[in-house]
């Protein structure tokens, strides 16, 4: 897949996942009954745009309630968009994830290709996942996510505030602390390609997790490969797929398949008939 | 072997959507997404 098609996937993701336009001029948010269902990546429903509901916060949504309610249901969505799709909802489907890769299109003297020498500020998304599901359990009705580190949610307020006077002398300290969270995240983005996605989102930390066993996946065809290392030095995201392509870490953006010169990988949904017969890394 | 995992991790979700579907669930992420979630702009 060309990254032309994938850039047309995310934007067309984007839009319909933030289809209710008229939300953005009159900020006023979208109550159909299409917001029951959780979108797989990451979009606040508060965002005036937004027709679905956003999974984390669904999800801290019901560990914050009195008395604490699993939730099946969000959970079941999880799994079922990680087990589907892996991280490959990051690479197409999430808003976060393309604006990122937006902003790094920018040009700015000294991009960081790669990055690979940030393994354990990468373990960074794990603890916030692990706080994201159980600081609810303690603190009743507090999304510690959403409240003080989502870039969605921030973006949602601005647009919010923007359309609706009302909301505006209502932003203040925690507002500001997002707004700078968001800054700072516009700034990394010029210089790193998806810190978000890299370091601290906890959705692709659950993806992540789901990479190695999803149907949508890698695949290094070992009689092809000759180890010329050119898919790792196009990764963007600081994988090397000659080694292990189904890392927590790839997006399946399709970056090391195009840099192949032999065509030895393969992004795609696994079949059986694929499993069989294949000798792959 | 990846391949029975990825399908019994499907159909856990199967199942657990099912059962959350049961649950009512979905008409409490409803009830929670039609509304301005103040601490997720933040404004709570």
């Amino acid at each position: 897949m060309t990254d032309r098609k994938r850039f047309s996937i995310q934007a067309a993701a984007t839009l319909l996942q933030n289809a209710n336009l008229r939300g953005f001029f009159t900020g006023r948010i979208y109550q159909g009954a299409s917001k029951s269902v959780c979108v797989p990546g990451l979009n606040c429903y508060s965002c005036p745009g937004a027709v679905g509901a956003c999974p984390l916060g669904s999800l801290q949504s019901f560990l914050g309630s009195r008395p604490v309610k699993l939730p099946y249901y969000v959970m079941g969505l999880l799994l079922f968009f990680g087990a589907l799709l892996g991280r490959a909802v990051c690479g197409f489907l999430c808003p976060i994830g393309w604006l990122q890769e937006l902003l790094h299109r920018i040009p700015f003297p000294k991009k960081l290709r790669g990055d690979r020498a940030s393994g354990p500020l990468r373990k960074l998304k794990y603890l916030i996942l692990a706080l994201t599901v159980t600081l609810p359990l303690f603190f009743a009705l507090t999304p510690f996510f959403c409240k003080y580190l989502c870039p969605a949610g921030t973006l949602a307020g601005i647009l919010l505030a923007l359309a609706d006077a009302a909301v505006r002398p209502l932003l203040g300290g925690i507002f500001a602390w997002k707004a700078a969270v968001l800054v700072s995240l516009v700034a990394a983005s010029l210089l790193v390609f998806r810190p978000f996605c890299k370091y601290l989102c906890p959705l692709g930390a659950v993806y992540g997790l789901c990479n190695r066993f999803s149907l949508y996946r890698g695949e290094v065809d070992a009689d092809k490969c000759i180890r010329c290392e050119k898919c790792a030095a196009a990764c963007r995201m600081g994988v090397e797929p000659q080694k292990a392509i189904n890392s927590a870490e790839c997006i399946r953006c399709g970056d090391c398949a195009r840099a192949c010169p032999t065509g030895a990988i393969r992004m795609g949904f696994r079949t059986a008939r694929s499993e069989r017969g294949k000798k792959s890394i | 072997m990846k391949n029975t995992l990825t399908w019994f991790l499907l159909a856990a979700a199967a199942a657990l959507t099912g059962a959350g579907l049961w649950l009512g669930q979905h008409a409490l992420v409803l009830q929670k997404a039609v509304r301005v979630c103040l601490e997720c702009v933040g404004i709570g």
